[in-house]
């Protein structure tokens, strides 16, 4: 047995009394560790930081959630290069979504991104309903809420880039290349599905028409955003409606979808997913994503 | 045909590689489709012992760690199924074998996952039991093989650190951290020992395998290998393997161990362990509901075809 064993044995060598590793304890892990030391950057002239803070939490918060129902589809996806695609677009949304959380925890929201993650109940999520839908293994459905989200966050992000926030900048710098690849994956699946079998059609029609009503949602401006976006850190999103229809309309054309005419979900008594208001899913992600880390409150993985 | 096998054998004799083109006789190929292809399903089933855990991981960089390491091992399906269907065979048609338990893949994936820990543990034992089995493969006679373990075995051996540094942050952790490592451990150990396969003397396919070239050590070689290199490990992490049998023997300069229990090896391949009908339920599963979208994929792709033609 030689020649052949470098791999195991710098494995064994290493496990000496040095038992650091080449990779750092804090790492983000998905490529957005140069935007680490930009957390605790200084919050910008005239923002308040609570605002940022919240407003972190709104982008981190749908990253985090829409990334925990593609996560959803490990090992249950129609083929493997799709089991590479979902898990990928969920790291990519788990990495901005950490900087995020990571930011809102150094603006005084928490000790850190986990405690966020982990420690919050319901009511403190601010993400949209369209990122806490469950699919169902419906992959019809995962698509078309890909489709919605990724082309309305990548609106969003492109418009983010210039943001007075260097952490929101970054995130939205690299993000804009993530969503773009997103918006593809997700607009090629759609012209696949629509115009591939008539069983197919009917059922990508089918998740478009029940993922619509939560599109509204997506462009109600909250007051935290109102005063961000006067403060040059945030984008009101209204704005990035007539990008969302645009790129739709042509998408579902030429998927030989119908745009769906269903009315929209409304508020209750003016509030919604940005004021902490979800669906009935929202408890149940919650509940299974917080359930090891609140058996073991103090403990560091 | 003579001067063809004169041929195929002197390549073996000078440690040369096989390629597709080249001619092979036909168990050397049905060999390694069987053996790519177990390596293959491997992968797959893989997935759902450690993708149990993705949705509960306790922090979000070890959801990240974990979910990237399980896309990883998508990945290594894809290169295996692409490296088994330059014989001759589609991953469709190794899929169904799958799925109708025509064809195996590693036993230890019919464990469950029952803590956090497991998710360290199996980076560390079973992962490092993988690496052990694959960095020869690595010299594997049939080149595509060859080509995709150089590639796994890279990433497989970042997994297993990064499961041995959870298990450091555990055991650097709370009592109940340590213990659920401990527990971990116990129930692994056998089970990783059993990765080699059954012991040299009930091996029957081992010789032919390493005359072509496949296969470069014995099970017993190997499963030795990795015991001698895992008792420094666990002694970093201070916590006890499981054999009270486990000590070093001085003259043969390696550890000597008790053998696992080769009854319950036998009756999980023979289908009776604890996750089988599980795994493959839940791998037939996600196959039958995605033919939909697959269909689709097809018919869409007809279509554009035609409508290219016609422009043409």
């Amino acid at each position: 047995m030689s020649g052949d064993e470098n791999v195991y044995d710098s494995l064994t060598e290493e496990h000496g009394a040095d038992t650091q590793w080449a990779y750092g304890h804090g790492a983000f892990g998905s490529g957005i560790e140069d935007v680490e030391a930009e957390i605790a950057s200084p919050v910008p002239d005239g923002v308040d930081p609570s605002d940022l803070a919240q407003y972190c939490l709104m982008l981190g918060d749908d990253a985090l959630i829409c990334s925990h129902r593609l996560s959803e589809w490990v090992s249950n996806a129609p083929e493997l290069e799709e089991e590479v695609a979902l898990a990928n677009t969920a790291l990519d949304l788990l990495g901005q979504g950490r900087v995020l959380l990571a930011r809102a925890a150094h603006l005084g929201a928490a000790a850190d991104e986990d405690v966020l993650a982990y420690q919050r109940g319901e009511a403190e999520f601010r993400n949209v309903a369209l990122a806490e839908l469950g699919d169902d293994l419906d992959f019809g459905r995962a698509i078309a809420r890909l489709l919605l989200f990724s082309t309305w966050r990548l609106a969003l992000l492109s418009r983010l880039t210039g943001s007075r926030d260097p952490v929101v900048a970054a995130v939205a710098g690299k993000g804009v290349k993530e969503l773009t690849y997103h918006r593809d994956y997700a607009a090629r699946w759609t012209l696949r599905l629509g115009d591939g079998t008539a069983q197919s059609h009917d059922r990508i029609q089918a998740a478009l028409d029940a993922v619509w009503p939560y599109v509204d949602e997506l462009f109600r401006t909250s007051d935290v955003e109102r005063r961000l976006v006067g403060a040059g850190v945030a984008v009101d999103p209204a704005e990035t409606r007539a990008e969302f229809d645009e790129v739709l309309d042509q998408v579902l054309a030429a998927a030989t979808l119908t745009r769906p005419q269903r009315p929209g979900i409304g508020t209750i008594g003016g509030r919604g997913g940005r004021q902490g208001l979800h669906t009935e899913k929202l408890g149940h992600v919650l509940a299974e994503m917080q359930s090891l880390a609140r058996q073991h409150p103090g403990a560091t993985w | 045909m003579d001067g063809l096998e004169t041929q195929f054998d002197e390549t073996i004799a000078a440690d040369q590689r096989i390629e597709p083109r080249d001619w092979m006789p036909e168990a050397y190929r049905k060999t390694l489709i069987r053996q790519i292809a177990q390596h293959a399903h491997s992968e797959i089933i893989g997935m759902q012992p450690e993708g149990n855990w993705i949705l509960r991981a306790p922090s979000l960089r070890r959801k990240a760690i974990l979910l990237a390491k399980v896309q990883d091992e998508a990945g290594h399906g894809m290169y295996l199924y692409a490296a088994a269907e330059t014989l001759g065979v589609d991953r469709e048609e190794l899929t169904e074998k799958l799925i109708e338990s025509k064809q195996k893949y590693s036993s230890i994936f019919n464990y469950p996952t029952l803590t956090y820990a497991d998710i360290g543990v199996i980076g560390w034992l079973v992962d490092g039991a993988a690496i052990c089995n694959q960095v020869p493969l690595c010299r594997c006679s049939y080149g595509p093989y060859a080509r995709a373990m150089i590639r796994i075995c890279k990433e497989e051996s970042f997994h297993q650190r990064q499961g041995y540094e959870l298990l450091l942050a555990m055991v650097n952790g709370t009592d109940a951290q340590r213990e659920m490592v401990q527990e971990s451990t116990n129930r692994w150990w056998w089970p990783s020992l059993m990765m080699f396969g059954p012991p040299d003397a009930d091996s029957p396919n081992t010789q032919q395998s390493m005359a072509w070239g496949i296969k470069r050590h014995t099970n017993d070689e190997l499963r030795q290998r990795f015991v001698d290199m895992t008792v420094p490990q666990a002694a970093a992490l201070g916590i006890t393997l499981p054999d009270p049998g486990l000590v070093w023997n001085e003259e043969r300069s390696a550890h000597d161990y008790t053998e696992p229990d080769w009854t319950e090896f036998k009756a999980v391949i023979a289908g009776s362990g604890p996750c089988n009908a599980q795994r493959i339920a839940h791998r037939r599963r996600a196959h039958e509901s995605g033919s939909w979208v697959r269909e689709a994929a097809v018919a869409y792709a007809e279509k554009q075809a035609a409508k290219q033609e016609a422009a043409a």
